[in-house]
């Protein structure tokens, strides 16, 4: 008996969200648009790009690896120059988008078998076009590796190593790192706008009382939001999860079901803000803007824009509380570093409190709205 | 000026999208009366204010104010007809004076003007020792009040009000009522539209709208004398009135009936079989084999039937083309219920407070098993805050509520289970369609697998709700949408009913309807308790209980209040004239004990 009502107020709730076009709106439009900007940010083709070049070598290897960039389509004017400082003016005032500086010993080394440097500087200013540069420069350099190693008969490559320097912009944030924090940050703001509206719309139009009068209590009415909430916000990081494996490419190194399960824990605990915000929340229109004052500190003090090392002390014990700045350790963790599983373990502890604390709190929260 | 109309309505129509809201209108008002706009809900009497008022232009013909096209010179119209919606657009977080001083500054009136009109407004709607206050701080009635002194403030010629009286306490009602006469007997011409079928009768002209069309124009008294030989009075029914309305609705012939008190009110259909037409003006003898047939029925059930003045409401259903029949299928196919205990509800000493304010104070009262107990007040007066402590929505501050010897605030699901609970503005949920409603009810509800299919189809087949499965709640009529209502809160077979307004902003013949099912309920042995603020609905309770500013006022038979509201001047008051009169001596007792 009480699995059917908890299975009826789950469809409904999921039936609700999925009708209504605005819902609908909110949760599906910006998601789209995120992949779609994205998308369209890396597909960019940089042609035509103008390079400096600073051979303090003069020799045949750093010869040979400017001829190999010279002959892509990505290539434009190449600006030859004669010191580090005619280097930094040419990127200072945007004349070259990336400059290559090779040492006096860098063909030197390379005969010899020992690893040489070629350093790239990137105008950060531009820091779409300097990274998909970067890109190109790197597969030539790599190609370039290959062909050292099969000339020396399989010795091992990278002989050349590339070592890249950002100007102005050190902090790079690239593709990499955004999407991975988008699985987060797209599944939380759903689960928070779904919980903020579930209670706050049944108020508005009237339901609310009926369900309250009904024999479902308090806690499987929370439990009818919930676990819609954690169902559709799972679907959704699941779809950016997907688009950064399969459509960017990023190398997905970590445990999938680990991810999933703090995955869900993360929702959880941001479900609980939902339901909080939800239970005071009079109208739809206050629980929107209820769950983005909530959603947007979480995200600044997440660490996603600023490291949270640079933030005052303060506000870096404020993001311990954070359950997002948690999950993105985990989750971009997982993508790049192959986060080990008691690493991951270790992190979800502090993200499982704070569900403790905000679903205990929505249970109260919503208990408090019958007196 | 004499003999020329306020208001010229030739041909008018008008189109929202592919639907005709209002068709072939054609009408004069005159000036200094007191003009009603009535009829159901959806009838098109807001589109027609708005179309005077200079805010819509018509599809089709045209209308004139005070000689002024309203479409060639609608800016002129907004200069000298005022014009008061259904809300009234009053800044909450403005005081009374700064609400006042707004509206004459929109209205471009000089300083001296503006002194002058205050004075005056002021003095009408005696708000003068509220002009610090804030107008959301102000009650339903001082709000209406305050929005007809913002349109009055450029002493209008002409002044449209659309519904003033929704959600004001009867008194308030009266009091707005006065003004208006008055400023009509000045020379002002007031167009007031009412779904109330008592105001409508009090206007010196109405126009009733049904559908878009106007059924009839002219005094109601004219209407109402159109059925002035077929109103009738079953008496000495007491015990079996709601049984005898059941059957007399099903014999032919009779256009109408409602409970009144404990005697059963009819309208028997005119003697050639059919409606009065717009055409006829003479009365019509009531049909012979009807009159015999609801005679017999009378003398059947040991009572009497005697030939009563008419109401307005006798000619407006008539006219409509009569009400619905007696039958319930609902209560037919329902098995009946039992609750094993005397008392179905009862709730003593109950008490509310939020803050400083009491909502509820000292409130006992027992309601018994398979009554209809009817829960009474005005707007704001916390028969809503008792009746949501009664059903375990809100906690008491002190004092017990409980329902079959349990209270609901603190009960588990079983008890729960007993109860059926149909929530104002009838609360489904729009985002999912009718069908899923139905699941959604039954599922929370604990209903399942056959069971849930066996009560969907048979609401459905009931309700007639078939054809409306797939839409949304919110696109079905007003009617149906009642019924959808109705079935949600009754799928699980409850013992107890709990209506809160549930015939809020319906129309008379949905009302009857729904009234219908009630008492087919009843006879199954549920106990029903409902809130409501028509006044005239009390009549179908065995009881009722006056709330007035928190406080239990009477608790009795219908019949028994109106009785103790008759006087010289008035010996067959309303159920209002008796609220009214209530709240009256009440406040006189309240002054000598204070």
């Amino acid at each position: 008996m009480r699995f059917q009502r908890l299975v009826a107020q789950i469809r409904k709730e999921i039936l609700s969200v999925l009708r209504d076009p605005r819902t609908r709106a909110v949760l599906i439009g910006p998601p789209l648009l995120q992949l779609f900007v994205f998308a369209f940010a890396a597909t960019l083709e940089v042609e035509n790009v103008s390079l400096a070049v600073l051979d303090l070598d003069g020799g045949k290897w750093s010869h040979e690896l400017v001829q190999r960039v010279r002959a892509t389509r990505m290539a434009g004017d190449v600006l030859v120059v004669e010191s580090h400082d005619a280097l930094a003016e040419a990127v200072d005032a945007r004349r070259v988008l990336a400059a290559m500086a090779f040492q006096p010993d860098f063909s030197r080394r390379i005969e010899a078998g020992l690893p040489a440097d070629v350093q790239i500087v990137l105008d950060g200013r531009r820091g779409n076009s300097a990274q998909i540069a970067l890109g190109y420069l790197q597969s030539i350099v790599a190609e370039l590796n290959a062909d050292l190693a099969v000339l020396r008969g399989g010795r091992p490559p990278r002989t050349i190593a590339i070592d890249v320097r950002h100007w102005f912009n050190p902090n790079l944030e690239y593709l990499w790192f955004t999407v991975p924090s988008l699985v987060g940050i797209l599944s939380m703001f759903s689960a928070l706008i779904i919980t903020a509206l579930s209670i706050a719309r049944e108020r508005e139009l009237g339901t609310f009382e009926q369900l309250l009068v009904s024999p479902a209590s308090p806690l499987e009415i929370i439990a009818g939001k919930c676990i819609p909430a954690v169902v559709i916000g799972t679907v959704l990081g699941s779809v950016m999860l997907a688009a950064g494996i399969f459509l960017y490419r990023i190398p997905f190194t970590g445990s999938v079901l680990l991810l999933y399960a703090a995955l869900v824990v993360f929702i959880l605990s941001v479900v609980g803000v939902g339901l909080m915000i939800s239970s005071i929340s009079r109208t739809q229109q206050q629980a929107i803007l209820g769950a983005f004052s909530a959603g947007v500190p979480l995200v600044l003090l997440s660490g996603f824009a600023t490291p949270v090392e640079n933030m005052p002390p303060v506000l870096q014990a404020l993001a311990q509380a954070d359950p997002l700045k948690h999950f993105l350790v985990i989750v971009q963790g997982s993508f790049l570093k192959a986060l080990p599983p008691d690493v991951v373990l270790e992190t979800l502890v502090p993200i499982l409190l704070i569900a403790a604390v905000t679903l205990t709190a929505a249970l109260f929260f919503v208990r408090g709205r019958l007196e | 000026m004499h003999g020329e109309a306020a208001i010229v309505l030739d041909g008018v129509a008008k189109r929202f999208g592919t639907t005709w809201a209002l068709s072939g209108i054609s009408a004069r008002i005159e000036p200094g009366r007191l003009t009603g706009i009535v009829g159901p809900d959806g009838a098109g009497k807001t589109t027609l204010m708005r179309l005077m008022g200079a805010l819509l232009a018509p599809t089709e013909g045209r209308i004139e104010v005070a000689g002024r096209d309203t479409v060639r010179d609608a800016e002129e119209i907004h200069v000298l007809a005022g014009y008061m919606p259904q809300r009234f657009g009053l800044y909450e977080d403005l005081t009374v004076q700064e609400n006042l001083d707004l509206h004459a500054k929109l209205r471009g009136l000089s300083a001296a003007e503006r002194e002058r009109a205050f004075a005056e407004v002021l003095a009408f709607t005696e708000l003068g020792p509220f002009t610090g206050r804030l107008a959301g701080k102000l009650s339903g009635g001082m709000k209406q009040k305050l929005g007809l002194g913002c349109a009055l403030l450029a002493r209008p010629r002409v002044l449209l009000l659309d519904e003033p009286s929704v959600g004001v306490d009867p008194l308030s009602r009266r009091e707005l009522w006065d003004i208006v006469r008055r400023l009509a007997a000045e020379g002002m011409t007031v167009v007031w539209s009412t779904s109330y079928l008592d105001e409508a009768e009090r206007c010196d002209d109405v126009l009733l709208l049904d559908e878009g069309r106007i059924e009839f124009a002219g005094p109601p008294g004219e209407l109402r004398e159109r059925v002035a030989a077929r109103s009738f009075l079953i008496l000495d029914v007491d015990d079996r009135r709601r049984d005898v309305l059941r059957r007399a609705l099903d014999l032919p012939g009779v256009r109408d009936g409602v409970i009144q008190g404990r005697a059963v009110r009819v309208v028997l259909a005119g003697a050639d079989g059919g409606a009065a037409d717009a055409a006829r003006a003479a009365p019509l003898a009531p049909d012979g084999a009807a009159l015999a047939a609801v005679d017999a029925l009378a003398r059947a059930e040991g009572g009497t039937m005697r030939q009563v003045a008419p109401r307005f409401e006798d000619a407006f259903i008539d006219l409509l083309g009569g009400g619905p029949g007696g039958r319930s299928p609902l209560a037919e196919r329902m098995e009946p219920v039992r609750l094993d205990t005397e008392i179905a509800v009862s709730c003593r000493h109950l008490t509310k407070r939020f803050g400083t304010f009491t909502a509820t104070d000292d409130v006992t009262f027992d309601v018994r098993t398979g009554e209809i107990f009817g829960l009474l007040g005005p707007n704001g007066a916390g028969k809503s805050t008792t009746f949501k402590m009664l059903c375990g929505l809100l906690r008491p501050t002190s004092g017990r509520a409980e329902v079959a010897g349990i209270d609901l605030a603190r009960a588990g699901g079983d008890a729960k289970q007993r109860v059926g609970y149909m929530a104002q503005k009838f609360s489904l949920y729009g985002l999912l369609s009718v069908r899923q409603n139905l699941k959604f009810f039954a599922g929370i509800y604990g209903i399942a697998g056959a069971l849930r299919r066996r009560r969907i189809d048979e609401m459905v087949e009931t309700f007639e709700l078939g054809r409306f499965l797939n839409s949304s709640p919110n696109e079905l009529p007003l009617g149906f949408k009642q019924r959808l209502a109705l079935a949600c809160a009754l799928m699980h077979r409850p013992a107890v009913l709990f209506l809160d307004e549930p015939t809020s902003g319906v129309d008379p013949i949905t009302r009857r309807e729904f009234w219908m099912h009630i008492n087919g309920l009843v006879r199954k042995g549920v106990t029903v308790l409902v809130t409501t603020h028509f006044m005239d609905e009390a009549e179908y309770c065995d009881r009722v209980a006056m709330i007035h500013r928190a406080r239990l006022i009477a608790l009795a038979r219908p019949d028994e209040l109106k009785a103790a509201a008759a006087s010289a001047e008035n010996p067959a008051p309303t159920m209002e004239d008796a609220f009214i009169a209530m709240i009256e001596s009440h406040a006189g007792v309240e002054e000598r004990a204070a």
